[in-house]
C-alpha cells in the first residue's frame, strides 16, 4: 500500500505549475462527434489526460408509463467510471461519488435541455469516463452535451465547463490530477455561454470570498475558450488544439 | 443512473406560485419572513442517550436528529495521523409521504457528501485529534443523520445536527500500553470538533432569492446554492442544486446574502457551542 | 439569431428568451420574407407534422387499429376505421390486413401534447406497401432532399430508372427496373446519409452511381 506521500510544490519558482503550464492555461483537448453507430447522439471529449465517452438515446416513449412525467421529459442520466480509468482498479458498482455526480450532471443538462418539448418521453445520457484525470465531471457533462447536439436534441445551448482551483495560494484554470489531490480549493463551474447562465457550481476546499469571485471570472475566461472549440467541433464533426 | 422525477409529489397550485411571487415583490414571503431570514431554530444536544453524542435540530417544521458513534480502527495507509470521518444522512420514510424505505437514494447521499465535505475542507473535525496510537489505532466517527420530517432546506439543517452532534461527543479515556488499547468508561472533556461550520442554502425564486426555504418554496424554486463557512467567513463548500440555471453575476450577489445570514447563525448559535 | 419581435410559427429548433431568439439545434437558418426558420443538420428523430404524409412500420396489434413505429419520439396508432373504411367487427383478426412488420404510408392525422400521432389512410398515396424496398436515412436528411435539393433527388431518379419516394421522416421506397440500380441507388443514399456537406454531394453521387452502373443518364434529361 501507499506510504503517506510527501505534499509536492505545485507552483515552481517561475510560477509555472507541475505540467508546466501558466495558471490562465487549459490543458489541450479533443472533441470528437458521432463516433458510435447505435446510440441517436455521441461523443468523445479530451482534456488533458481525461477521457469521456457519452452517448444519448431519445427522446422516446418512456417505459414504464407510470413514471413518466406529463409535461416534459424525463432525463435519465448515468456518471460511471470504467475499472481501468484511474490509477489503482475501481470498483465497477456505482460508488458514492458516482450517484452524486449523476445527479448534479442531470441537473446540469435539465436546465439546458428544453425538456418541456417531448412531455411523456425520455431522454438516457451515458456517460463512461475512459481515462481519470482531473475534471471528469466536467469532461463528461460536456461530452453529454456534444452528443445531445449530435442527436439532434433542441437545447438552449452549448454547455462548457472548467475546473478552478488554488495550488499553492494561486488562482488556477483547468486542475490536474495533482492539484486536484494536494491543492487547497476545487471549483467546478459550468456554463451555458450564450445566455451567461450557471448550470454547474461547486466548489470543495477552502476560498475567501474575494478568492471566489476573481475564481469565477477566471473560470468565465477559460469557458469562453472551450466554448469555441465546441462550436468548430459541432462545423467539423472533429476538431483537436494542443 | 439518475433519473428526473417529481419525488416530492407536492404540486404547489398555479394560485399558491403567484401569491408566492406577488408577496416576494413586497420584500416578504408567505410565512411572513423577510427575504433573508431564518426560521426558528432550536438544537437540543444529548437527545440519543446511547450515542456517543447526539443533536435534534428543529429548523421550523424540518426535523433532523444526528447521532455519532466512535469506534477503535486503524488509520487508512496514507493517513496514518488521522482518525476517520464517515458521514451518513437518511432521508427515512417517516419524513415525508411518499419517501420509501431503502438505501440512500441520490438525495440522501448528495446531502450526506456536502455536509462530510464542510466538515472535512474546514478541518472543523480535527482528524488529529482523534489518533490513539499514530500509524495503529484511530478513532472512527461515525456520523449519522436522521431526517425526521422533511419540511424544507434539509441541508441546512443536517449540517446544524451533524457539527452540533460531534460537539456533543467527548472521546473516551485510554489507557495505552505499548500496542494495547483499553478504553475506560470515563469521559475526556475532548471534542473533536474544533469549531462549528454552517451551510446557508439560498433557493432562486425568479428573479428573488431566499434564504432557509421552507417545502413550498422549495418546490417551486428554479435553482438552489449551498455555501458552507466557517466563523472566520472562510467558504467551506458550494453546492448547487436543482434543475434550473443561475446567471453567472448572480452568484457574488446571493453569496454576499448568504455570508451575512451565516454571520447571524454564528451568533446565535453561541449560545449553544460557547465561543464560536 | 434575432433580436426583436417576430410572428414566426412555431418550431421546437427555436426557442425564444426576453426578446432574443436562439436556435436549439445545430441547423441552417434559413431567412425568407422577414421571417426565418432553422432547418435542422443532425438528429434520427423525426418530429411529426399534422397534415405530413409518412412510412412508417407497423410494430403492435390493438383491438382497433395498429402501433406504427414512424421514427417519432413517441408511436402512432392507426385506426382500423381509418384502414378498412368501416368499422371493426367484433373478434376480427386485423392482422389479415395489416401485420407486425408491413409498412404502412399514412397521413399524420393528429397530434400535440396530449397524445401519440394519429394517423389516417386518405387518398391514393397512402396504404399497404406491397412492393419494392424500404431503407431510411435521417430525416433531417430526408426533408432537405425533398426540400430545396430537387437536383440530388433528381439525379438519383434519372441516373437509375428507379422510382423514388422519399418521406419527411426519413423513409424512402424504391421501385428500380433491376437489382443493379437498387444497389448502385442504396449505395448512393448510404453516401448521402454520411456525407455532411450537400454541395458538391450531386457531383458525389453522379460520379458514384456512373462507376456502379457504367453508363450515365438512363433518362434524356439530366
Amino acid at each position: 500500500m501507499l506510504a503517506a506521500q510527501l505534499r509536492p510544490r505545485l507552483i515552481d519558482e517561475r510560477g509555472l505549475r507541475t505540467d508546466g503550464r501558466r495558471p490562465d492555461e487549459l490543458r489541450p483537448m479533443r472533441i470528437e462527434l458521432g463516433v458510435l453507430k447505435n446510440a441517436d447522439g455521441s461523443a468523445i471529449f479530451e482534456m488533458g489526460n481525461t477521457k469521456v465517452i457519452a452517448a444519448v438515446y431519445g427522446p422516446k416513449e418512456m417505459h414504464p408509463r407510470h413514471m413518466a412525467l406529463p409535461d416534459r421529459t424525463v432525463l435519465r442520466v448515468r456518471y460511471h467510471m470504467t475499472p481501468f480509468s484511474t490509477d489503482e482498479r475501481k470498483n465497477p458498482a456505482p460508488s458514492r461519488r458516482e450517484i452524486e455526480l449523476s445527479k448534479v450532471i442531470r441537473e446540469a443538462l435539465e436546465s439546458a435541455i428544453l425538456t418541456e418539448l417531448f412531455p411523456r418521453a425520455t431522454i438516457d445520457v451515458f456517460m463512461e469516463v475512459l481515462q481519470a484525470d482531473a475534471g471528469t465531471r466536467l469532461v463528461s457533462l460536456m461530452a453529454a452535451s456534444m452528443a445531445l447536439a449530435d442527436a439532434g436534441i433542441p437545447m438552449r445551448d452549448l454547455i462548457a465547463g472548467v475546473a478552478v482551483g488554488k495550488a499553492d495560494g494561486v488562482l488556477v484554470l483547468d486542475l490536474n490530477e495533482a492539484e486536484d489531490m494536494w491543492g487547497e480549493a476545487d471549483m467546478p463551474i459550468a456554463m451555458m455561454p450564450s445566455l451567461n447562465k450557471v448550470v454547474l457550481f461547486q466548489l470543495n476546499g477552502t476560498m475567501t470570498p474575494e478568492e471566489l469571485r476573481q475564481a469565477l471570472e477566471l473560470a468565465k475566461k477559460g469557458i469562453a475558450e472551450i466554448y469555441q472549440l465546441e462550436k468548430k467541433a459541432i462545423k467539423e464533426k472533429f476538431v483537436e488544439v494542443s | 443512473m439518475s433519473a428526473t422525477s417529481d419525488r416530492l409529489q407536492t404540486i404547489v397550485s398555479n394560485v399558491k406560485k403567484a401569491s408566492i411571487l406577488k408577496a416576494l415583490e413586497r420584500g416578504v414571503r408567505l410565512d411572513n419572513r423577510k427575504p433573508d431570514e431564518y426560521r426558528p431554530l432550536s438544537i437540543t444536544l444529548g437527545y440519543a442517550k446511547k450515542a456517543d453524542g447526539s443533536a435534534l435540530v428543529k429548523l421550523g417544521d424540518t426535523m433532523v436528529l444526528a447521532g455519532t458513534k466512535l469506534e477503535m480502527d486503524e488509520p487508512f495507509p496514507d493517513t496514518p495521523n488521522q482518525g476517520n470521518l464517515m458521514v451518513n444522512v437518511e432521508l427515512l420514510p417517516l419524513a415525508y409521504e411518499t419517501f420509501e424505505p431503502g438505501p440512500p437514494d441520490e438525495n440522501a447521499i448528495e446531502l450526506a457528501r456536502v455536509v462530510d465535505r464542510s466538515l472535512r475542507d474546514s478541518k472543523a473535525v480535527d482528524l488529529s485529534k482523534l489518533v490513539i496510537i499514530p500509524g495503529k489505532k484511530v478513532w472512527s466517527l461515525w456520523v449519522d443523520v436522521y431526517v425526521l420530517d422533511f419540511a424544507g432546506n434539509v441541508m441546512d439543517a443536517s449540517t446544524i445536527a451533524a457539527v452540533a452532534a460531534i460537539y456533543n461527543t467527548k472521546l473516551p479515556k485510554v489507557e495505552v500500553n505499548g500496542e494495547e488499547v483499553k478504553v475506560l468508561t470515563e469521559r475526556t472533556d475532548v471534542t473533536p470538533l474544533a469549531y462549528p461550520v454552517v451551510t446557508l442554502t439560498a433557493a432562486k425564486i425568479g428573479n428573488f432569492v431566499v434564504i432557509d426555504p421552507n417545502l413550498e418554496e422549495e418546490s417551486i424554486a428554479d435553482a438552489k446554492l449551498s455555501i458552507s463557512y466557517t466563523p472566520d467567513m472562510r467558504i467551506v463548500g458550494i453546492q448547487k442544486s436543482l434543475g434550473g440555471a443561475i446567471k453567472l453575476e448572480e452568484i457574488p450577489q446571493i453569496e454576499e446574502v448568504t455570508r451575512k445570514a451565516a454571520s447571524r447563525l454564528f451568533s446565535e448559535l453561541k449560545n449553544t457551542f460557547g465561543v464560536a | 439569431m434575432a433580436e426583436g419581435d417576430f410572428e414566426i410559427p412555431w418550431s421546437p429548433y427555436i426557442y425564444k428568451e426576453s426578446n432574443r431568439y436562439y436556435a436549439s439545434v445545430v441547423g441552417v437558418v434559413d431567412v425568407k420574407n422577414g421571417t426565418f426558420t432553422v432547418i435542422p443538420l443532425k438528429g434520427s428523430k423525426y418530429w411529426p407534422r399534422v397534415g405530413d404524409t409518412v412510412l412508417g412500420m407497423v410494430e403492435g396489434i390493438e383491438l382497433y387499429g395498429w402501433t406504427v413505429d414512424i421514427r417519432a419520439p413517441y408511436p402512432a396508432y392507426l385506426p382500423a376505421l381509418s384502414l378498412l373504411n368501416r368499422p371493426v367487427t367484433a373478434g376480427e383478426d386485423l392482422r389479415r390486413y395489416l401485420d407486425v412488420g408491413d409498412y404502412i404510408v399514412a397521413k399524420v392525422e393528429v397530434f400535440d401534447r396530449t397524445t401519440n400521432p394519429i394517423l389516417a389512410v386518405r387518398g391514393s398515396d397512402t396504404g399497404k406497401v406491397t412492393d419494392g424496398t424500404v431503407v431510411s436515412v435521417s430525416p433531417s436528411k430526408a426533408s432537405r432532399l425533398i426540400g430545396r435539393n430537387r437536383s440530388l433527388l433528381n439525379t438519383l431518379v434519372s441516373m437509375t430508372g428507379c422510382h423514388l419516394m422519399v418521406y419527411p421522416n426519413g423513409m424512402i421506397h424504391m421501385r428500380c427496373p433491376s437489382s443493379a440500380q437498387e444497389e448502385a441507388i442504396k449505395g448512393a443514399i448510404s453516401l448521402i446519409e454520411q456525407e455532411s456537406r450537400i454541395s458538391d454531394l450531386t457531383e458525389k453521387v453522379r460520379r458514384f452511381i456512373a462507376s456502379k452502373l457504367g453508363e450515365t443518364d438512363v433518362s434524356s434529361s439530366a
